[in-house]
């Protein structure tokens, strides 16, 4: 059977942790700001969960769709909410591209066509 | 489903649990419990007292749920006798010793389980049950159940995995969820769950696979929310539990080769907070034999207490309160995150 290769193992999620190896002193104040953003706030830490989930699946990290689908279920979100926030990072991707759409018609306009 | 047991597989060996627990500990180079103990000053652990006497009355069970840490079922036969439920009771009566947590299989299903009840409440102690909800419409026997135990003040406490019947039915069985939420319209009929009325109905959350629970507070809002809203159900508090990686749930983590996944995430989330608070600190586990235990967890995987006192018959509390308490990785269980015990959340 072929070797399988791939950029993403799901054991290095858990080395996330050892970035800071060679720049500690950033990778600290990565780590603090992340744990601050993620705190409960304004908006509650499982609100913040779910943004995550639908924005790791627009920036397509696989670490992130992992780490952040099981965070949402350990907080007690539901299937449907899952499938919605998911589906909100979707429009907004979708959106994003049409909305660009813009920039071509003014562009067709302008060549005079 | 049926039992582990009757199925004849090698996990109803409580041997073959604590070998496996131990293999994958060791494959992984996880801790030992105790080395963990050792490291937060805790071992080795001793009880601050015997304050609840909890009492398995038996593994008969009218569900097969697929976490069951008991291997519980319609196919078990174990029942605890009267005569031992007697020896319950005088210790029970000592001083110092508060509550009695009935707990199965389904212990309404125990034929002297009112017997028990009634002459425990004549001693005044807090009674608590571990009722499983669907007992309550399992024919004309049960049926009056949640009258019973309103008039004896019975503290009932019920799993509900989850708020929605998808991942409820899932872990407890088909049809589990909707005849839960019946059970607990009875229960709110008779008062249970409504505030003033003085009866109080908790519930239990178990994650229904293999993740932890979250915080027990949102999930608890979240329950009561969807519950009173959907449902027109009212209950008291929530308690977060962790599934252990025993018995059947041990049984799925293998199935689904999340064995190594759990038992890392359980000793990565150890918490020497949690762990001041485990239950065996405060609770004797009685089997339906009247074997004695340091919880519900040992018991089922037989680590029976083998110091001087090792049967309810020859209770002894001053010996109990100052023994040592046995531990194995399982226990990691208990120290995760906010920590689990049978009242939830510790830390
Ligand atoms: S978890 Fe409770 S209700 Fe389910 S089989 Fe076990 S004892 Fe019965
Ligand atoms: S499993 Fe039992 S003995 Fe171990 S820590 Fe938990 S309550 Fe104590």
């Amino acid at each position: 059977m072929a070797q399988e290769t791939t950029y993403y193992k799901p054991e290095d999620l858990k080395k996330f942790g050892n970035i800071g190896e060679f720049e500690p002193d950033l990778a600290k104040k990565f780590f603090d700001y992340y744990g601050a953003v993620f705190a409960d706030g304004a908006l509650s830490a499982k609100e913040k969960s779910l943004i995550a989930l639908a924005v790791a699946h627009v920036v397509q990290c696989p670490y992130c769709i992992d780490a952040y689908t099981t965070d949402t279920v350990e907080k007690g979100v539901t299937e449907e909410q899952i499938w919605e926030a998911i589906h909100v990072g979707a429009a907004i991707r979708g959106g994003a591209t049409l909305v660009h759409s813009v920039q071509a018609l003014n562009k067709v306009k302008e060549l005079g066509i | 489903m049926r039992s582990l047991l009757a199925r004849g597989s090698e996990l109803a060996s409580s041997k073959e649990q604590l070998k496996i627990l131990t293999e994958v500990s060791g494959k992984l180079g996880l801790p030992s419990f105790s080395e963990k103990l050792k490291e937060a000053g805790l071992y080795p652990l001793r009880p601050t007292g015997v304050d609840i006497l909890q009492v398995n009355v038996g593994k008969l069970c009218n569900q097969t749920c697929r976490h069951c840490h008991v291997d519980a079922g319609p196919d078990r036969r174990e029942i605890m006798s009267k005569e031992t439920m007697q020896e319950c009771l005088v210790a029970l009566a000592t001083p110092g010793v508060t509550t009695l947590d009935i707990t199965g299989g389904a212990p309404e299903m125990n034929p002297n389980f009112r017997w028990f009840v009634e002459e425990a409440s004549k001693l005044g102690k807090k009674i608590m049950i571990r009722c499983n909800l669907t007992i309550l419409l399992a024919g004309e026997k049960y049926k009056d159940l949640p009258e019973f135990f309103a008039k004896h003040k019975v503290e009932v406490v019920s799993s509900l995995p989850y708020f929605q019947k998808r991942r409820t039915d899932a872990q407890r069985g088909e049809g589990v969820f909707d005849r839960s939420i019946e059970a607990l319209r009875k229960l709110n009929t008779v008062g249970y769950g409504i505030s003033g009325s003085g009866l109080v109905l908790n519930l239990v959350y178990n994650p229904v696979g293999a993740f932890l629970a979250g915080g027990q507070s949102t999930l608890e809002n979240d329950f009561k929310k969807e519950l009173k809203q959907v449902h027109g159900v009212e209950f008291n508090s929530l308690f977060a539990l962790t599934n252990m990686p025993i018995s059947r749930f041990l049984e799925s983590l293998l199935e689904n080769d999340n064995i190594d996944a759990y038992l890392e995430k359980l000793v990565t989330a150890f918490n020497p907070v949690a762990a001041t608070a485990v239950m065996c600190r405060n609770t004797l586990s009685v089997g339906w034999d009247g074997s004695l235990y340091d919880c519900d967890f040992n018991q089922m995987l037989d680590m029976k207490i083998e110091d001087k006192v090792s049967k309810i018959s020859e209770f002894n509390k001053s010996v109990l309160d100052s023994r040592e308490i046995l531990l194995h990785q399982h226990c990691y269980g208990c120290t995760a995150g906010a920590g689990s015990s049978c009242g939830g959340s510790i830390a």
